[in-house]
């Protein structure tokens, strides 16, 4: 499961043994060579020798049925374990130099993954390993909150991406010139969308709910994080609420009734963007970082509904970081098939800090650290 | 980093085993029993185990109360093992032993019997291997078999043991130039040797050209290099020799065994088993050498096992299998007698019974009953079969077959 864990992040990870150094895998409870139970998980370059190949005719499992001749690997890493992997279309026989990396793959489950060594690596147009990856090429996409700065950006991501559709939510106030200027690009269609208005959801669900491959929901980063200013105990209690209505209900509401269709399809992935105040709350914005904590911990509930139909929920988790960027990572992180991203430094950081100690984290917040 | 509690991996650990270790003089293996294998039964593994148990009582004319040991190996008995048939089936003991080990159970099981019954600790023991075969049995055996192999293995395509396997073929064949017409010779003569075996399964004649052209499984493997797994059951018993005069069976002594689990750890891909380490020690425990060996009977779950089993129980050197293969027959009659009663890849293999196809059939051989054609050794072509090598394999953790095993039997006057 860790090894899963790691590999929501686009990690890959192998236990080494503290005592001896030794690397380990499969992943085990004391160490193979010294028997030291003093074992942790470190990131792995994945260099290796692929020392063997075979293509299965037949398998015992239906997913892998439907998608026979499957080609497998073994690979022999520099850091020591063998190990099985699926292999990318390009690798060649054996004897060869791969890279093995990881992967989330249909279930969910972490999944090794050996391509070609030296050089980048096209997985989403991989015949095997495409289906490990979230790729909006040829897709139909919903950004709920298109007309936003970095639902504007996200959109023009998505189509030069190669999205066949990007849905462009909207609603009453948003910038008739963004609007103007995404309906010219080619696949940009409108919907009237306001995430905290169960009507708009329900009629935008209705119209493009069956066709939709992927998810954006952006509507979070509509909140305007707040000024500078400390965030005394006398707060707006209606614009705290207002925070809520967008971060947590918004998504509910978006859960409720885009969910179950995502599902029947099923559709292949659901992004939320985030703030990573959702993580530790950020004093400054105490009542905008809890209703991204709401919002969070609601999206790990709809992981554990959409998962089980194969189906990615991503969260990308933002600092300050310019729309444009966010845009791309977003899209990376669909490419990549990633389940949580965190791009830019400030995000990384903050991941790192909070990774390390949550209370410490929490405590240098409030300091103003 | 601490030097003094990190052992670097040094050559004595893994060097052969040069101490004497204790014979079986008078001890002995007797009483073959196979029941019948089906395809696919409704039958519980209990069941197979109980016909196994009640034919060695037939054969041997002893009475349930005589068999006070007991060595049970099965895939498909859970939640029971060996403790849950002794109530299933009324059985009191006073030894017992579970033999997990898949392929290498038929040995372990004589090398656990053979000392139980030389110390004293029990005087009959009767070695069963049972399980049934339902439909979805193989794929929940495969799902569920180890930790190892249910994180690292399985979520790869789900090919089972014939990927595993495909995955070593192919590097054998690279490395040591092995055709499929090696490997299909082995499986041809062994059709052949099946075709008067009443109770295998598959004993119509096989050729070269429709194991060629068989379906493919997982490249290079194809349909006929792989077993079709059944139910059924077969068991032997171990006594004192005295006893078994007593009793009139007929029986074979046991010259010498092996086991080995794990034996090469540092090897990148399996191209060796624990035989190579203990081979010496084998023969000269038996007294033998390779070119005294009448018959060989190798665990055959894929036919690369069975070289690699031929060069490292040292009739070829490493490598040479498949020299050896085009040089040498492998039926009854042949040059080099193997898997006479045609292994598990024409019998079938009925879960860990699939270990024990090559030590009854031994015991057949030996004590002049075979189940199909006798072994007509080379030279001596009236004479009987003296000296038979059973070889066991098996327990595919990960990524190797983790258990090597091995007996020199030889019949008695």
């Amino acid at each position: 499961m860790r090894l899963t864990a790691a590999a929501a992040l686009g990690r890959f990870e192998l236990q080494v043994c503290e005592n001896c150094q030794a690397v380990q895998y499969p992943p085990r409870e004391a160490c193979h060579r010294c028997l030291s139970t003093r074992l942790v998980w470190r990131i792995q370059s994945g260099e290796g020798e692929l020392i063997s190949a075979t293509t299965l005719r037949h398998s015992h499992d239906e997913y892998f049925r439907q998608r026979l001749p499957w080609r497998i690997g073994m690979v022999r890493l520099n850091a020591g374990p063998i190990v099985i992997a699926h292999l990318h279309g390009d690798v060649p026989s054996p004897p060869a130099r791969v890279k093995v990396t990881i992967g989330l793959d249909k279930a969910g489950q972490g999944a090794l993954v050996a391509v070609p060594a030296g050089g980048a690596v096209e997985m989403s147009s991989d015949r095997q390993l495409s289906e490990m990856t979230c790729d909006p090429r040829g897709r139909a996409v919903l950004v709920t909150d298109g007309a936003i700065p970095v639902g504007r950006e996200i959109v023009l991501a998505l189509t030069g991406a190669g999205a066949a559709t990007v849905w462009v939510g909207h609603r009453t106030g948003d910038s008739p010139g963004i609007l103007s200027e995404l309906s010219q690009i080619e696949g940009v269609r409108l919907v009237p969308l306001d995430v905290t208005d169960p009507r708009t959801v329900e009629a935008a669900a209705t119209l493009i709910g069956p066709t939709l491959d992927i998810l954006v929901n952006d509507s979070g980063t509509r909140i305007a994080a707040g000024s500078d200013a400390e965030q005394t105990l006398r707060v707006d209690a209606d614009a705290a609420r207002s925070e809520m209505d967008v971060s947590y209900f918004g998504l509910l509401n978006l859960a409720r009734t885009f969910g179950p269709l995502l599902r029947e399809r099923p559709s292949v992935a659901w992004v939320n963007i985030l703030s990573v105040f959702a993580l530790s709350n950020f004093p400054p914005h105490g009542t905008f970082s809890a209703s991204q904590a709401a919002a969070w911990s609601l999206t790990q509930w709809l992981r554990s509904q959409l998962q089980p139909a194969g189906i990615r929920v991503l969260n990308v988790f933002a600092g300050p970081i310019a729309p444009a960027e966010l845009a791309a990572a977003t899209v990376a992180a669909l490419r990549a098939g990633v389940e949580d991203s965190y791009p830019g430094e400030f995000a990384q950081q903050w991941l790192a800090r909070w990774l390390e100690s949550p209370k410490v984290l929490e405590r240098e917040l409030a300091a103003g650290r | 980093m601490t030097p003094a509690t990190h052992k670097r991996p040094t050559a004595h650990r893994r060097r052969a085993t040069t101490a004497r270790r204790q014979s079986y003089p008078d001890t002995v293996i007797t009483v073959p029993v196979t029941v019948p294998y089906e395809r696919y039964s409704t039958h519980a593994a209990h069941w197979f185990a109980a016909r196994a148990i009640a034919g060695l009582l037939q054969s041997s004319h002893l009475e349930k109360e005589a068999i006070d040991g007991l060595c049970l190996s099965s895939f498909t008995l859970a939640p029971d093992t060996g403790v849950g048939l002794t109530q299933h089936l009324g059985l009191s003991l006073r030894w017992l032993d579970n033999i997990p080990l898949g392929g290498a159970s038929a040995v372990v099981a004589l090398r656990r019997a053979a000392r139980a019954v030389q110390s004293g600790d029990a005087r009959v023991v009767a070695c069963v291997a049972a399980d049934t075969n339902q439909i979805d049995t193989f794929r929940a055996t495969i799902g569920g078999f180890s930790q190892f192999s249910q994180d690292a293995v399985v979520p790869y395509g789900s090919g089972g043991p014939n990927a595993s396997f495909a995955l070593l073929t192919a590097h054998y064949m690279r490395e040591y130039g092995a055709r499929a017409e090696d490997f299909g010779k082995l499986c041809v003569a062994q059709r052949r040797n099946a075709m008067d075996v009443p109770f295998a399964l598959l004993r119509k004649p096989l050729t070269l050209e429709e194991y060629l052209n068989a379906r493919p499984i997982a490249d290079p493997l194809r349909l006929y290099d792989c077993v079709m797994p059944c139910a059924g059951a077969e068991a032997f018993l171990v006594m004192r020799r005295e006893h078994a005069r007593e009793l009139g069976l007929r029986s074979a002594a046991i010259l010498a065994t092996m086991e080995r689990h794990n034996a090469f750890p540092s090897d990148p891909i399996q191209m060796r088993g624990g035989w190579a380490l203990d081979r010496d020690g084998l023969y000269a425990q038996a007294g033998v050498q390779p070119a005294q060996i009448d018959f060989l009977q190798t665990y055959d779950d894929y036919p690369v096992i069975s070289l690699m089993q031929m060069e490292d129980l040292g009739f070829c050197g490493k490598g040479e299998g498949p020299q050896f293969v085009r040089s040498h027959t492998f039926t009854t009659d042949g040059s080099f007698p193997h898997n006479t009663s045609g292994g598990q890849l024409s019998m079938g293999q009925a879960g860990a019974a699939g270990g024990y196809v090559g030590m009854t059939e031994a015991l057949r051989q030996l004590t002049g009953a075979p189940a199909g054609r006798p072994v007509a050794p080379a030279g001596r072509p009236e004479a009987p079969a003296r000296t038979g090598l059973v070889s066991g394999f098996g327990m595919i953790n990960y990524d190797r077959g983790l258990c090597c095993g091995a007996a020199i039997l030889g019949a008695l006057a």
